[in-house]
């Protein structure tokens, strides 16, 4: 049916096909026939091809690929849904050999005019990283370009690939950290889960702990050190110190300032704890758990507790974080105790977590009314969720003194319960509650010694033997006929029940000794000659202790000691505790284990990381552009003094304008300006809200920045002078205007993103004109530099074409000055070859000497046994057949025999592949080499080609892979014949891909050096035909075009390469094998770039 | 994040599989079976799971469960809402979330699924946006379809996905605009077997449908806001209105949603609409117990209590029951367990009583505790927290609409001790 003509019989077939891989019944034979179709008109069918194709392209690569070209015709769509469910497509088929492609895809695709498909590129990262990890560099180059980004849409889809490629990198959130906190409520909702798990591990490690004033003032006097401390201010000079005293004294009044971006986070994530979405409402509950002032924390409670009435898996997840919140903050659930209350629907598990809680929740005030609640659960029918509620009880008893006479007395009544389950429960707990002061409970442990006639759960049995052992000076008439009970009985026990019985026979004898002896000595007997070795070891070790005879050791002496000792009471504790070091509401945390790809929680810092880092920096090109030193430590540190000084009360004011005015006026050595600018700039905020307060740092910064510029203004000076008598006028203007230009742009950039900017100091606009001059100079002096070759090109290009007449003679004079000579005379080389040889099958021998081409091992000397066997490409055309690519095999053999008779065998190949095989080698004397050539038709694949290489004796397995530049072979074309042909290799068969240059790669000869190296191509002569074609190519940007057919289908392969200032560059290839030209686009990109 | 979905019957066949990374085989899902084996009721199957190289989340839906597996980190409520979200998808497509529905449109299901999520991760979860691009089957469509051959995924590219409404589909065009708005109570409580209330809280809902043309923005206003103590939104509500002037404002999605979940502050009282006067008796000898119910009206606000239905569970001892009602229908499941009295109507004149004997298993123990009562009832045209609609306004289109606001209350987990 899938041959069908008619697309509502394809459409059935693969209804049908699909409900098969619904069902999970194999469906792999249809691949072929589907996979035809992947191009089909019906946009049904072709999503149906789209499912099955994504779900078998792992298991057949090899026809999967035959699909690739339909989604690259895709991802050039005019349509961005249709290039987006290309990308998404693409991205899901896990096919090794396409990793390229999607890496190329997924580069353009981030930088698509559509939010919708820069989503899609996000989402395709992780994807590709799991198919490849080694792409991980160039996919955070991605994220970071992605997390730049500013539309909703794409946030959560990038911090999702962030956390699944690079959770490491908290420094790439940084700049993007408000705009994410901004976006936050407007994001999807799976989107604000992610974004808010990873902003709380963020938080974790850029600020300070909120609670860190209330353990210090609990300190008291030394809180005020510590604090100090953690402060790390160094090398500072003597007016800091006095500053320090000062703000020292404030910091005991207040201590703390919450980061104002810390803030920001706690404020635009409370509003989502009104999310529908459960998961959202639980991402912002842990995010204040972890990251709140302990007074904030509880308006998670509510939203919380109104989870309790979802679904019961919902519940079920929520109760376990609450058992957590509950045990360190026990206050924020309390209004809402009744809330946890149990009712008889709910499945036992969450029974059992209620119960949890509001044990956690028991308090002197509500001990009374939980206690009666667990009454009322006693009696349930659900009996695991009894014996649950007997533990908490237990628990209750043991952390609320007041009450657990009330508990035991309770504990007691039910020891007469009809369920044996229940009674057995109650005694265990029994148990560990008299440990705790058993000397008022005799009456009780006389009641228990009682039960043992009727009690059968084992472990109840073992309790009660033991404490009636333990506490057996409490009732020393009914020990020993419990004992004689229990001897009577004793081989139908279980074995804890023996154990326990032998204790208690070794204990009674150590204080009744007259009584039990006898007894003692019958039980010892019968353990002996049990069946388990514990039982057998036990009494063997108890008579040697507690018998005493001739032989016995010192250790008897003690045996009293060491049986009665009083025995620490055990602590009952919640299973949720010391749980809250996982993030809370991950899974981590839910199974109380570590999952894989858990981020581990980090601590709070000590002191607080650098805040400006989060300051969107309008400047930062220019400061990098510069090279200045890095910022001076002191400007750091009094910004970070001014704001502290600047939240505490307003008598300091004065004080602190004083002293940082003339500090950083004194070290700025420039004019004093930026002194008084700072001053006042403080007066202006001086009411210091929080935007504010994050204004003075910005501010500050751009003060350093002025300063930094001022200087430089005068280094610079000098150079620029005599530059600019070398440059002409009009091009100085021009560059004026453009850094004009940019100027603006960065000024607009910068209202946009930093309010503080447009709220600038009246001082600072009076500035403002002189440093826009300041910055038009140094703009038009940081980009003469590279103008500067460009321009002395022009002049050298000319020159040239009088003297050589050839045309695309223009050779970049770089930094590292080539000899011109021996440069003219190679590239001299490569132009004269391109013109001669106008039949463009052949392709010249002298064009790549051996010398420069590549070898590869095929078989290494220890491998091969002395025998060692290298293959490069020679770039020669294989005479026998025209499609074949030569590959010539060195033989060298080391080993001390001859290898005789070297021939191939057993040649595995791909469809399509052929070989043509070396001529048998007969004899290779030892230390001698040999050279053969072979033939290889790769079909236009880099598959490789594996085969055997055979001696006389020994067989070895080799293959040889192909790099895609030599899949092809040198053609000649004008100039006008290239782009004609370009033309025509427009749209899905163009790979466009910028790069920067590399310094050493910035001249002609290394760039066709290079790529000729990397690919068999011709270069093609530029502007041969320029009579009839206008100059394209501007002078000062030099365009390199190479020219190359595959060797098996004939297919254009053309590469440009446009060179642009500053050693950027574009790589075009055009290709008609679209796989070949994205392998071809990266071994380029390569070569180019290293 | 989520690798693989699982969609399991009660009987243990995975009827349904779909996977978005590599496949995972079945036999993951063995570690299930065995738990669930051990939870008995499937209720009881802890929605977690660590096997060794997994973790299955799983919840359970219309005696389905639908079972995802994990490999690494990831927030489990954020898999267990987005299980929720995909059940509620095909009820929202099919009427219904069961295993024949889901077997009769398989491969619907499975588009629904390729196109919620990608690579694990969500992509499209708003009905709207997922009802542009799979349309769901109606009769009429389904007969048009086999006639013209014409298919259910929509030609049109969903632009909704596109747009910073992502939850509205564009080009929305009625000839009867209408938007109707249920405010749904629910009282949850707790009475003690003396009648005294325990626990009692007002949950609230307020479901809406609107069908508008064009992209009408809403304001709803509330006479007495006050009332809410905790909220919960729609996407579409914008939060900083209503924390400023305490009004919903929406640009709605088209359709039938749920515009906002509400909780009554817990100072007011909580009225209760109906009391309850029971008891259940087991005696010690001749395996036999008593019972007598009778229901009466309590604070219904003049209004009268509607579809009144008491379940009780039984404990696993009683083997039959013998019981008479004055008013409606009485049936006992003797393999749940479960006993069920509908009542219907509460009539205050004449008062409905449930009275007879229960038998036991010969020789079993009574029964420790007293089973306890959980009351259903419905009340219209009353919001009992009190909290009423003042008015709805539109901007954004120039035509009136037809506006609507319904009042229910119901009994949510109502529960009498005993």
């Amino acid at each position: 049916m899938l041959d069908s003509n008619k697309d509502s019989l394809k459409l059935e077939a693969m209804k049908r096909i699909v409900a098969m891989i619904a069902r999970g019944k194999n469906a792999s034979d249809l691949f072929p026939a589907v996979v035809k179709n992947v191009a089909c008109k019906n946009i049904e069918v072709k999503k149906l091809v789209y499912v099955y194709l994504v779900r078998y392209a792992e298991e057949q690569q090899d026809l999967a690929l035959l699909s690739i070209s339909t989604f690259q015709r895709g991802l050039k769509d005019p349509n961005q849904l249709i290039r987006a469910s290309a990308l998404r497509v693409l991205s899901s088929i896990r096919v090794t050999i396409i990793v390229p492609i999607m890496m190329l895809a997924i580069k353009e695709a981030a930088s698509d005019m559509s939010p919708y498909v820069r989503k899609t590129a996000a989402h395709a990262i992780p994807k590709l990283y799991s198919l490849d990890p080694e792409q991980k560099d160039q996919l955070i180059e991605v994220i970071e370009k992605l997390l730049a980004d500013k539309t909703t849409l794409v946030a959560g889809s990038v911090v999702m690939a962030f956390e699944e490629v690079c959770p490491e990198r908290i420094d790439l959130i940084h700049k993007n950290y408000r705009k994410l906190c901004n976006l936050l409520i407007d994001v999807e909702e799976w989107g604000q889960v992610v974004i808010i798990n990873m902003l709380t591990r963020y938080a974790r490690t850029q600020f300070l702990n909120p609670n860190i004033n209330e353990s210090l003032l609990e300190e008291g006097g030394s809180g005020e050190k510590t604090f100090y401390g953690s402060d790390d201010e160094e090398d500072e000079d003597e007016e800091e110190k006095e500053k320090k005293a000062e703000t020292a004294a404030m910091a005991k009044r207040k201590p703390y300032v919450m980061d104002p971006d810390h803030r920001l986070l706690l404020r635009n994530t409370k509003p989502l704890l009104q999310s529908r979405n459960a998961a959202v409402v639980m991402a912002v509950a842990q995010l204040y758990f972890h990251l709140a002032p302990k007074a904030e924390v509880g308006v998670i409670a509510k939203a919380l507790v109104r989870l309790l009435r979802s679904h019961s898996e919902v519940q079920y997840v929520v109760l376990q974080n609450v058992a957590t919140m509950t045990i360190k903050r026990r206050g924020m659930f309390e209004p809402y105790l009744k809330s946890f209350y149990i009712r008889s629907t709910d499945p036992t598990q969450i029974k059992v977590l209620k119960l949890e809680v509001l044990t956690n929740l028991a308090n002197e005030t509500n001990i009374s009314t939980i206690l009666r609640e667990f009454q009322t659960y006693i009696k349930s029918m659900d009996k695991d969720f009894v014996a649950a509620t007997i533990q908490a009880i237990g628990r209750c008893a043991t952390n609320i003194g007041e009450v657990r006479d009330t508990c035991l007395n309770g504990l007691v009544q039910l020891l007469s319960n009809r369920d044996e389950l229940v009674v057995a429960e109650s005694v265990v707990v029994i148990k560990k509650l008299l440990q705790m002061q058993p000397e008022k409970h005799s009456d009780i442990i006389k009641h228990m010694a009682k039960l043992t006639d009727n009690i059968q759960v084992p472990m109840a049995r073992a309790s009660i033997l033991w404490l009636i052992g333990e506490y057996c000076e409490h009732v020393p008439k009914i020990a020993p006929d419990v004992l004689r009970k229990m001897a009577k009985s004793f081989t139908n026990e279980e074995d804890i029940v023996k154990l326990q019985i032998i204790n208690l026979a070794a204990k009674l004898y150590l204080t009744n000794s007259k009584q039990t002896k006898l007894l003692t000595q019958y039980v010892l007997n019968l353990a002996k000659y049990d069946q388990n070795y514990d039982i057998r070891d036990r009494a063997r070790f108890i008579r040697q202790l507690i018998v005493p005879t001739e032989k016995s050791g010192a250790l008897s002496k003690y045996a009293k000691k060491l049986f009665l000792a009083l025995k620490p009471a055990p602590v009952l504790e919640s299973p949720f505790k010391d749980r809250d070091h996982f993030q809370l509401g991950s899974l981590s945390h839910l199974l109380n284990a570590k999952a894989g790809g858990y981020q581990e929680l980090p601590d709070w810092p000590e002191a607080a990381p650098d805040p400006s880092v989060r300051n969107v920096e309008v400047f930062t090109l220019l400061e990098r552009v510069t090279t200045l030193t890095s910022v001076p430590e002191w400007t750091k540190c009094s910004s970070r003094e001014k704001r502290k000084e600047k939240k505490v009360e307003k008598p300091f004011y004065s004080d602190s304008e004083g002293e940082s005015g003339p500090t950083e006026s004194a070290d700025s050595e420039s004019d004093s300006g930026s002194g008084s600018e700072s001053a006042s700039g403080s007066e202006v905020s001086a009411s210091g809200s929080e935007s504010e307060e994050s204004e003075e740092g910005s501010e500050s910064e751009e003060e350093e920045q002025k300063d930094k510029k001022k200087t430089k203004k005068e280094l610079k000076k000098p150079v620029q002078e005599s530059e600019s008598e070398q440059s002409s006028e009009e091009e100085e203007r021009k560059h004026a205007r453009k850094s004009k230009i940019s100027k603006s742009e960065s000024e607009s950039e910068s209202d946009e993103e930093d309010e503080s900017e447009s709220e600038s100091s009246e001082s600072e606009s009076e500035d403002s004109e002189s440093e826009a001059e300041v910055k038009k100079k140094k703009k038009a002096a940081e980009s003469k530099p590279p103008c500067k070759p460009v321009k002395k090109e022009n002049k050298k290009e000319k020159k040239e074409i009088s003297l050589l007449d050839l045309d695309d003679f223009d050779p970049t004079p770089s930094p590292q000055v080539t000899p011109v000579n021996s440069f003219l005379s190679s590239s001299l080389v490569t132009d004269l070859e391109g013109l001669s040889l106008s039949d463009s099958v052949l392709a010249p021998a002298t064009m790549a000497p051996s010398s420069a081409l590549k070898s590869y091992e095929l078989l290494h000397r220890i491998t091969g046994e002395g025998l060692q066997v290298e293959f490069c490409f020679s770039r020669q055309p294989f005479s026998p057949d025209a499609n074949m690519v030569a590959v010539q095999m060195h033989f060298t053999n080391n080993a001390s025999a001859d290898a005789k008779s070297l021939h191939m065998e057993d040649v595995k190949l791909q469809s399509g592949m052929r070989v043509r095989e070396f001529p048998e080698i007969e004899l290779l004397p030892a230390g001698e080499t040999a050279t053969a050539v072979m033939g290889i038709d790769f079909c236009d694949s880099t598959q490789a080609a594996n085969f055997q290489l055979c001696t006389q004796t020994r067989k070895f397995f080799v293959s040889i892979q192909p790099p895609v530049g030599e899949l092809m072979r040198p053609v000649f074309l004008t100039e006008n014949e290239f782009k004609k042909e370009q033309g025509q290799l427009m749209g899905m068969n163009e790979i466009t891909e910028k790069l920067t240059l590399d310094a050493t790669c910035r001249n002609e000869h290394t760039i066709v050096q290079r790529v000729t190296a990397a690919a068999n191509l011709s270069r093609v002569p530029c502007g041969s035909d320029k009579e009839c074609s206008p100059p394209v190519p501007p002078p000062d940007h030099p365009v390199y075009r190479f020219a190359g057919r595959t060797v098996t289908s004939g297919s254009l392969v053309l590469v440009t390469v446009v060179t642009r200032e500053e050693g950027a560059a574009q790589l075009t290839v055009n290709c008609e094998k679209m796989v070949i030209g994205t392998m071809l686009v990266k071994d380029i990109l390569l070569a180019l770039t290293q | 994040m989520i690798h693989s979905l699982f969609l399991i019957n009660q009987s243990g066949d995975i009827f349904l599989e779909k996977h978005w990374k590599s496949v995972i085989g079945r036999s993951v899902c063995d570690y299930f079976f065995e738990a669930k084996e051990k939870a008995v009721e499937p209720e009881n199957v802890p929605p977690v799971l660590q096997t060794p190289h997994h973790y299955l989340i799983t919840i359970f839906r219309g005696k389905l469960f639908f079972l995802s597996v994990i490999q690494t980190e990831v927030s489990p409520l954020f898999v267990i809402e987005f299980l929720h979200r995909i059940a509620d998808t095909i009820q929202d497509y099919f009427g219904e979330c069961s295993e024949t529905v889901i077997k009769d449109n398989v491969v619907t299901v499975y588009e629904l699924l390729e196109e919620m999520l990608d690579n694990g991760f969500p992509l499209a979860t708003e009905s709207n946006i997922l009802k542009e691009m799979i349309k769901p089957p109606t009769i009429l469509r389904s007969v048009v379809n086999t006639l013209t051959g014409g298919s259910n995924v929509g030609d049109m590219l969903p632009t909704g996905q596109l747009s910073n409404i992502p939850w509205r589909r564009a080009g929305v065009k009625y000839t009867n605009n209408e938007a109707y708005f249920d405010v749904i109570e629910e009282i949850d409580a707790i009475v003690d077997k003396s009648g005294t209330t325990v626990f009692a809280e007002i949950q609230g809902v307020i479901e809406a449908c609107v069908r508008l043309s064009g992209m009408p923005d809403l304001t709803l206003s509330f006479m007495n806001p006050s009332l809410l103590d905790d909220v919960s939104f729609h996407p579409c509500v914008r939060f900083k209105r209503w924390e400023a002037e305490r009004v919903l404002s929406f640009i709605p999605p088209d359709g039938n949603f749920t515009l906002m979940n509400y909780h009554v502050s817990s100072q007011n009282v909580v009225a209760i609409p109906v009391y309850v006067k029971q008891s259940i008796n087991f005696f010690e000898s001749g395996s036999c117990g008593r019972l007598d119910i009778t229901i009466g009206p309590k604070q219904t606000m003049g209004k009268t209590v509607e579809g009144l239905m008491v379940t009780v569970h039984m404990p696993k001892a009683v083997l039959s029951v013998n019981l008479t009602p004055t008013q409606g229908s009485c049936t006992y499941d003797s393999a749940t367990k479960v006993l069920v009295w509908d009542i219907g109507k509460l009539n205050p004149q004449k008062l409905p009583n449930l009275r007879g004997s229960l038998s036991m298993q010969s020789g079993a123990p009574k029964p420790e505790e007293n089973p306890s009562l959980n009351i259903d009832l419905k009340i219209q045209q009353l919001a009992i927290s009190g909290l009423k609609v003042s008015r709805l306004d539109m901007y954004g289109e120039k035509y009136k609409p037809f506006k609507g606001v319904k009042y229910v209350t119901k009994a949510g987990k109502f529960q009498v001790r005993s």
